[in-house]
């Protein structure tokens, strides 16, 4: 028996890491709940917890996305000037409707994803550097389009932000909707295992015949059409398009709860569930410092040591 | 006349890799002006031996005497530092830097205020490289130049370095037959400097012109050594296949059944005059239905190439592909694979399987569109073809959802072979099929090879295994430095036949029988 014990124990380390990897983000938001509702007043109310939901609608939102291009071994750096972009046309095309502005909106955002696909996957540009072009770019021209912020008197955009179904925000009912949503592309799609297989092993995906390119354009478009969905329901909450500050490092929040959540950038494997408690467990932990009055620069160490723990949980994953 | 020195001594050099001994107890020895020929087939151990030399692994048992003192090379910089200069197949120099700068780097002329003296820099590259053979604007990025051009200022910089070992891994592969000469003219300048040379090469035309002596590595051993002069074609290759000539084999060592009975129909894949540049020069071969037709030739021979440029893998400069009469358009793969050819790749692991996902997805990963509708796959569809080929294969997984990752490489190769019968191709092109896999595994994909013949099948059979070659093959087609050189055919298919074709034995016994039947 104790032998038996001796030779098993490396085996329950790497066991305790997967099981850090796989459920780690899930005990982290229980853990910040429990802590939460012990310690903070006022935290266990109806209002706060949609405060915190509707705060955290966006990034999830954006984060689906970049989860898809993550699993492709890629990342998709343009996500937060993609926002900026939806606020500064919504804001232009507001005049003629609310769905009019919105699918000038979304031939934007599909326009920076093909731009962006286009770059990786004909060209063969590293996803960091061609995304980086359009993270610039993009906000360049939402400024050039609208120079400075405009506040949005309109009744339907308004609704769209603070609008609910039996007191649930459209914020969150359209983060769920979505999240359901891209994790069944993922699983039960032809699109969704092409995804992974060419995320795991290009060269084996390409010579099985997949539409690796077709497959990357795609993926690409669906990141900014979704990170346009986020900008609009974040310049629907605000009541004002600000493309100067809009969606400023948002890359880095999506890209955070997506790695936290358990989806190695090593490509080839896509968590939804995971990333959508990733964007959570981040908004916890920043909501639970600022509440308790410590500066911004403490939830800046916080987020950092999340980082580090969910990159030392998956260590030795990814590819062989 | 003194004996040239010695400038190398290797003795009982050993290297263990987790479960393979790559290199066992080799002795090796250079003297000053010789152009040693090292050969071996994949795994002989000469990339191991070359890394050992110049610093990249440590030996785990033997001596490396350098220039009369006993050395251990920490780094390849320390290595190259003593003055052993190392030119890979892929150049390793700064594409971005001028011609003249790659050639210099670490050691730029300066002018007496200590800056570099880039006008006297480029003239001396100038002046060097035209002896190479090379004219071109020195202030050029490096990667403007043609590979040969490229593979030319590496071993300049190589020489210049001031070294007393030059060793060469296959450095004529990217180049055009002119600059060949230019390299052989090199070459034999070095060797009259007293420089000592290691030329690493599958082309047995190059070795014969340029080196003096050889070592023939196999499975990790030293199998030969001495001069090249004394060793005939047929002989150098024999040894290095470890096949002796003339020797009676037993047959039935592979669970190849023999004949099959190839309708004479039309045949099911017609490649005709593909051409690759650098690769392939006018490579033509059929497979009937029913067909193996094995593809024989040394390592480099073009023989993945052949297979991959039929597959739409390899982009090719002309030739074309017709599959059951109706020519390939595109040369794509997925082109080729809707037309009904399915490569099984040499490199299994990194061109094969998709090893993060699971045994499932790996069968149903190109036959997916086929069992969606809309874009949903239909996961009953899936079940059900994968639950066909996992019987039929005798696939041994935990379950279909464990990863493919995990199983061996026998099992990784039936899943691989599982994905392409899925397509129910008409033609399967086998890159080394049984490579790594062990000897049960290797006998059922032999066995499985015979049965998919037999339902009227062709396949393209590559091996190094001689053995597996000849007896799973009813043709052998040969090739070498990327063209055809012969076919054997019936009773010609016999692993001495094989040897003097590919040693291009002045008798052309297969030419002949290929003319009768």
């Amino acid at each position: 028996m104790a032998e038996a014990t001796l030779r098993t124990a490396p085996l329950d380390r790497t066991r305790v890491l997967q099981w850090l990897q796989t459920y780690g983000v899930y005990a982290g938001v229980a853990a910040l709940l429990v802590v939460n509702i012990a310690i903070t007043p006022h935290f266990l109310s109806a209002e706060n917890f949609r405060t915190q939901a509707v705060q955290v609608a966006p990034v999830i939102i954006v984060a689906l996305g970049m989860a898809l291009v993550i699993g492709t071994e890629g990342v998709d750096l343009s996500v937060g000037a993609v926002m900026a972009l939806a606020a500064s046309v919504t804001a232009l095309y507001l005049g003629y409707g609310l769905l009019p502005a919105l699918l000038v909106v979304a031939l934007f955002a599909a326009a920076v994803g093909l731009a962006n696909g286009a770059l990786v996957a004909l060209v063969g540009v590293q996803p960091i550097v061609a995304t980086l072009a359009l993270m610039v770019g993009g906000r360049g021209i939402a400024l050039v389009l609208l120079p400075q912020l405009k506040d949005l008197r309109n009744p339907s955009l308004a609704s769209l932000g603070s609008g609910d179904i039996a007191g649930v925000p459209y914020l969150i009912l359209i983060a769920a909707v979505l999240a359901l949503l891209v994790a069944f592309v993922v699983r039960r799609t032809t699109f969704g295992r092409q995804l992974l297989a060419i995320g795991d092993s290009r060269p084996a995906a390409q010579l099985a015949g997949l539409p690796v390119r077709r497959v990357l354009i795609l993926v690409y478009i669906a990141s900014a059409l979704l990170a346009a969905v986020a900008g609009v329901l974040a310049t629907a909450r605000l009541q004002a398009s600000d493309p100067t500050s809009l969606g400023n490092l948002m890359e880095l929040s999506a890209i955070t709860a997506v790695v936290v959540g358990g989806t190695p950038l090593t490509g080839g494997r896509v968590n939804i569930a995971g990333t959508v408690a990733g964007a959570v467990l981040i908004q916890l932990l920043t909501a639970t410092l600022i509440k308790h009055d410590l500066p911004p620069s403490w939830t800046q160490i916080a987020q950092a040591i999340v980082i580090v723990a969910a990159v030392y949980a998956a260590r030795g994953r990814g590819k062989r | 006349m003194a004996p040239p020195a010695e400038v190398l001594a290797v003795r009982g050099l050993s290297k263990t890799f987790p479960g393979v001994r790559a290199l066992d107890d080799v002795d090796l020895t250079l003297h000053a002006g010789e152009v040693h020929a090292l050969i071996g087939e994949n795994g002989a151990g000469k990339s191991t031996l070359i890394k050992l030399l110049t610093g990249v692994y440590r030996p785990d048992a033997g001596e490396i005497t350098f220039q009369g003192e006993k050395v251990s090379f920490a780094t390849p910089l320390d290595a190259q530092k003593a003055g052993i200069s190392t030119i890979y197949q892929e150049v390793n120099l700064i594409p971005l830097l001028s011609v003249a700068r790659n050639l210099f780097l670490g050691r730029e002329p300066r002018n007496r205020f200590g800056v570099l003296d880039v006008a006297r820099m480029n003239r001396e590259a100038e002046e060097i490289l035209a002896g190479y053979g090379v004219h071109v604007d020195v202030r050029r990025p490096l990667r403007t130049l043609g590979v040969g051009a490229q593979q030319m200022v590496a071993l300049a910089r190589a020489v210049a370095t001031d070294a007393r070992i030059v060793i060469m891994d296959e450095p004529t592969s990217s180049l055009e037959p002119r600059e060949v000469e230019t390299l052989f003219t090199v070459i034999r300048r070095l060797r009259d400097a007293g420089i000592a040379v290691v030329y690493v090469s599958h082309r047995l035309d190059e070795l014969y012109a340029v080196c003096s002596t050889v070592t023939v590595l196999r499975d990790g051993r030293r199998v030969h050594h001495g001069k090249l002069a004394d060793l005939d074609r047929l002989s150098l290759v024999s040894t290095m296949l470890g096949r002796d000539l003339g020797e009676v084999r037993e047959e039935g060592l592979t669970k190849f059944t023999g004949e099959h009975h190839a309708a004479d129909s039309e045949p099911v894949l017609d490649a005709a005059g593909l051409t690759v540049p650098h690769k392939l020069h006018d490579v033509s071969l059929s497979i009937r239905p029913g067909e193996v037709v094995g593809l024989g030739g040394l390592l480099g021979s073009g023989r993945t190439e052949t297979a991959k440029a039929i597959s739409g893998a390899l982009p090719v400069r002309s030739g074309r592909v017709t599959v059951a009469g109706t020519p390939l358009r595109g040369g794509s793969a997925p082109a080729a694979i809707r037309a009904g050819i399915s490569l099984l790749p040499e490199d299994r692991k990194s061109e094969g399987i998709v090893p993060g996902l699971s045994v499932r997805e790996n069968i149903a990963l190109a036959v997916l569109p086929r069992l969606s509708r809309f874009g949903l796959v239909s996961e009953a569809k899936v079940d059900s073809v994968v639950d066909t080929f996992m019987k039929r294969l005798r696939i041994k997984a935990s379950s279909p959802h464990q990863k493919v990752g995990e199983l061996s490489g026998g099992n990784q190769q039936k899943v691989l072979l599982a994905r392409w019968l899925a397509m129910n191709p008409k033609v399967l092109l086998l890159d080394e099929p049984t490579r790594g896999i062990d000897v049960g595994a290797k006998a059922e994909v032999q066995k499985l090879v015979d049965e998919l013949a037999a339902d009227g099948l062709g396949v393209l059979l590559i091996s190094s295994d001689l053995e597996e070659l000849i007896e799973g093959s009813d043709r052998v087609v040969v090739l070498k430095d990327g063209a055809v050189v012969g076919e054997l055919t019936g009773d010609d298919v016999t692993e001495d036949k094989l040897m003097r074709t590919i040693a291009g034995d002045s008798q052309p016994v297969a030419k002949e029988v290929a003319s009768d039947g």
